[in-house]
């Protein structure tokens, strides 16, 4: 399924009207004003975002998470001796509204406890799946509504950060298994956890065949090549492709560092600072999930997965979701 | 909101969250000071009365009957995540995708509708004089590509071709609907298709439709009325007074009034700007009282004081192009699309007052479609199987009084046959009897032949002998 997102420059499609070339205006209209109140709009509505974090359990997902938006999303998961290990992979969803300079975000986390923990962890991807196609087909069933509503709520997840367990050799099976599936249904990012445990070149040489992985098996992660628009998005997403995947850290305490107050982790022999480039590459994860990129993340999960659902749904017709999990391999 | 405002007290003042979930009634009662709501606080400054190196406490009691009380809560962060640079990415999409804006001038011909269209973005748009004399009212469109800085703007403008002029009108105002309805029902084809591409899609549904009043000073005339009743649910309408110049500034102030009293009185809805953000509210809220604008002649067309016309460049493009494609999208759309799918047999509520989807009633209509056509294919198959049979029928009787036809020629041949079978036997028959009689009577005839001939032999050899 090898949808293309076209690039979206204006096309007519009305036969009717004939195109002319741009017109010179003798003065300033003020057509730039659309922007600001674009900006309004936005400020008023505000923004959703959903991420789904997987992998094994103690590589660091929730704190991880905690880290990236600063608060206290989830507990963090010290294992309680009361509570055994899931048995079976349960999705866990949870809501926030975060605010910052007068501007909500409404983010949603699905957590996956117990994802490859099992003996036999054959079909461990279908329940993410699963979900992943179930909040598609929420929207979907929205958006065929008669009567519909203003603003469709957005539950569908934009991206799924992957958290590869730091061997240092190269993806394991199950890992490849369950990218490969899901790289065609939504946003994969896949980040190298606990990467305090390797040294600089082990990171690298780690990073360099993980690639290498990925382009064996035609694992197509975020920033998708066939999504680059121009010559500049293929410039920045190259570069950020060649990162892929980020050795990142994960930490919510703080401690002092040089006299200022820092992420770290700290062992007997230092402190690891999450938020500094030297250590690890939490920054550019965070950067390209929330600060550049999550705009994108959104558009290609509403253009392109949402609509190549929709697709397999309609053509089917009812009752054929199970089939549409099926099918991904 | 009250509420958030005394919990905000709780939490140092550089916080700048807001707590919505106070809805769930439980923030108030809370006692502790480093933390209200049940949620951890985030602050730095309480944070640092904390110890350094302790780790958050994570209230864990609260925090989970909190989430099992409401989805949804507010968390407060302790540091800067930095999205706020959201609308920064959002505006850049926009910008790499162009925005679209489609205006429908409606006005008798020589209103100077093109004009200020000219004006309105400041340039020249070719235009020719339409004539007076067309027989039905007609609709032209034509798209330009504007650029200001970084933004494209794809203006299409409409323009009634013929509108007032007829000497019946009634059937001014059809075509106008009927192109509206058609733009509508574009986007709604395009928005059904299995496949289908909606962000790559031209719009060219109307976003707003100016509406041009010849400037009599009496009052509205039944043609506007008319065509403004039929479009108010379909367009944002705006009404303006063309030519203002014509008319004296105190008769052009009545005139709105009265025009306004009119509107409102046989119910049109005319778009109605926002006024619910304080930047806009203020340039909104005073063409709330004075609409419609009236523009005139690009000579003295942006003196404020002869015309509101820069009040109309305003509004129109700098503070509500985006609410006017909001609104045409959100609310004559998806009202046009509602009415639609309902006349096609659509519905959310099934006959037993369930939930529908539009897949099922898809699927239903789709099964009874093929029943249908089943059907017809039995109709006409037993059609066929019938004269089939009949022209069989036909055929076998045909056929069968051909054969008697044959059986009774053979028969008459076989008579005759054997009639001449018997003729010929007695033939035979007779000519073995002659051929009998022949026989005998040629022996008897060789026999005295044969004594003449011995006896002329004789004769003849005596005669030779004789001879000799």
């Amino acid at each position: 399924m090898d949808t293309l997102r076209q690039s979206p420059s204006p096309c007519s499609s009305r036969p009717s009207s004939p195109r002319t070339p741009p017109f010179e205006m003798f003065g300033p209209v003020g057509i730039e004003a659309v922007l600001d109140q674009l900006k309004i709009k936005a400020m008023k509505t505000g923004f959703e975002f959903n991420i789904m974090v997987v992998g094994q359990s103690g590589l660091g997902k929730s704190t991880m998470v905690n880290t990236l938006f600063k608060s206290k999303v989830w507990k963090s998961a010290m294992p309680s001796l009361e509570v055994p290990t899931p048995q079976t992979l349960e999705l866990h969803s949870v809501s926030h509204v975060i605010e910052e300079k007068g501007l909500k975000l409404k983010l949603t986390v699905t957590d996956t406890p117990g994802f490859g923990d099992q003996i036999n962890n054959d079909k461990c991807w279908d329940p993410v799946l699963g979900y992943i196609n179930q909040q598609y087909e929420q929207y979907l069933q929205e958006e065929l509504l008669i009567t519909r509503q203003r603003h469709i709520p957005d539950t569908r997840v934009h991206c799924c950060v992957y958290f590869v367990p730091p061997t240092g050799h190269c993806l394991r099976p199950l890992d490849i298994e369950f990218l490969r599936r899901l790289c065609r249904t939504v946003n994969v990012v896949p980040v190298i956890a606990r990467a305090d445990s390797l040294t600089i070149e082990e990171r690298e040489a780690f990073r360099s065949r993980i690639q290498q992985n990925l382009k064996t098996h035609c694992i197509e992660v975020y920033p998708q090549k066939c999504f680059d628009e121009d010559i500049n998005d293929s410039i920045l997403n190259g570069k950020i492709r060649e990162q892929i995947p980020f050795a990142v850290v994960g930490a919510d305490q703080e401690h002092l560092v040089n006299g200022r107050c820092v992420l770290g982790r700290k062992t007997k022999w230092g402190i690891i600072e999450v938020e500094n480039i030297a250590h690890c590459e939490f920054l550019l994860l965070r950067d390209l999930l929330i600060r550049s990129h999550l705009q994108d993340l959104k558009d290609i999960t509403h253009n392109v997965h949402y609509e190549n659902y929709r697709v397999i749904r309609l053509n089917e017709g009812s009752g054929a979701v199970a089939q549409v999990v099926e099918r991904s391999p | 909101m009250a509420s958030s405002d005394e919990t905000r007290l709780l939490v140092s003042p550089s916080h700048c969250s807001s707590y919505a979930a106070a809805a769930a009634g439980t923030a108030f009662g809370d006692p502790r000071p480093s933390c209200s709501h049940g949620a951890p606080l985030m602050s730095p400054h309480s944070f640092h009365m904390m110890s350094k190196t302790a780790c958050i406490s994570p209230q864990v009691s609260d925090c989970d009957t909190q989430t099992k009380k409401e989805n949804i809560r507010s968390l407060t962060m302790c540091g800067h995540v930095g999205f706020e640079s959201l609308p920064d990415q959002l505006v850049d999409r926009s910008i790499q995708q162009g925005f679209c804006f489609n205006i429908l001038c409606v006005g008798e011909t020589g209103i100077g509708k093109s004009t200020l269209i000219n004006t309105l973005f400041n340039t020249s748009f070719e235009e020719h004089e339409s004539s007076h004399f067309c027989p039905n009212v007609r609709l032209k469109a034509q798209t330009y590509e504007l650029q200001e800085s970084n933004v494209r703007l794809k203006l299409t403008v409409v323009y009634t071709v013929g509108f007032g002029d007829q000497i019946n009108k009634e059937e001014s105002y059809q075509p106008i609907v009927d192109y509206i309805d058609g733009q509508f029902d574009a986007y709604l084809q395009e928005e059904l298709k299995i496949k289908r591409s909606l962000f790559s899609y031209h719009d060219s549904r109307i976003h707003v439709c100016l509406y041009f009043i010849a400037p009599t000073g009496h009052s509205l005339r039944t043609l506007d009325l008319l065509t403004m009743k039929s479009l108010d649910s379909k367009v944002n309408i705006i009404p303006l007074i063309a030519k203002a110049d014509t008319i004296s500034k105190t008769e052009l102030q009545k005139f709105k009034v009265k025009l306004m009293s009119e509107l409102v009185c046989n119910g049109v809805q005319i778009y109605q700007f926002p006024t619910d953000d304080e930047t806009t509210a203020k340039i909104n809220a005073s063409m709330n009282v004075s609409p419609p604008a009236s523009p005139t002649p690009m000579n003295i067309m942006e003196n404020e004081n002869h015309c509101d016309f820069v009040k109309l460049r305003e509004m129109l493009i700098c503070t509500n192009m985006e609410d006017l494609r909001e609104q045409t999208h959100a609310r004559h759309y998806e009202l046009y699309r509602r009415c639609k799918l309902e006349e096609m047999g659509f519905s959310d509520m099934s006959p037993e007052n369930k939930p529908l989807s539009l897949q099922e009633t898809y699927e239903a209509k789709r099964h009874e479609f093929y029943g249908e056509r089943q059907r017809k294919e039995e109709e006409m198959k037993q059609m066929f199987v019938q004269r089939v049979k009949e022209k069989e029928a036909i055929l076998k009787e045909a056929e069968r009084e051909l054969q008697a036809k044959f059986e009774h020629l053979k028969r008459a041949h076989q008579e005759e046959r054997m009639r001449l079978e018997e003729k010929r036997r007695i033939l035979e028959e007779e000519t073995v009897a002659f051929a009998k009689k022949k026989a005998t009577s040629e022996i008897f005839q060789s026999q005295s032949f044969m004594a003449s001939s011995a006896t002329v032999r004789k004769e003849k050899d005596r005669k030779n002998f004789n001879y000799m």
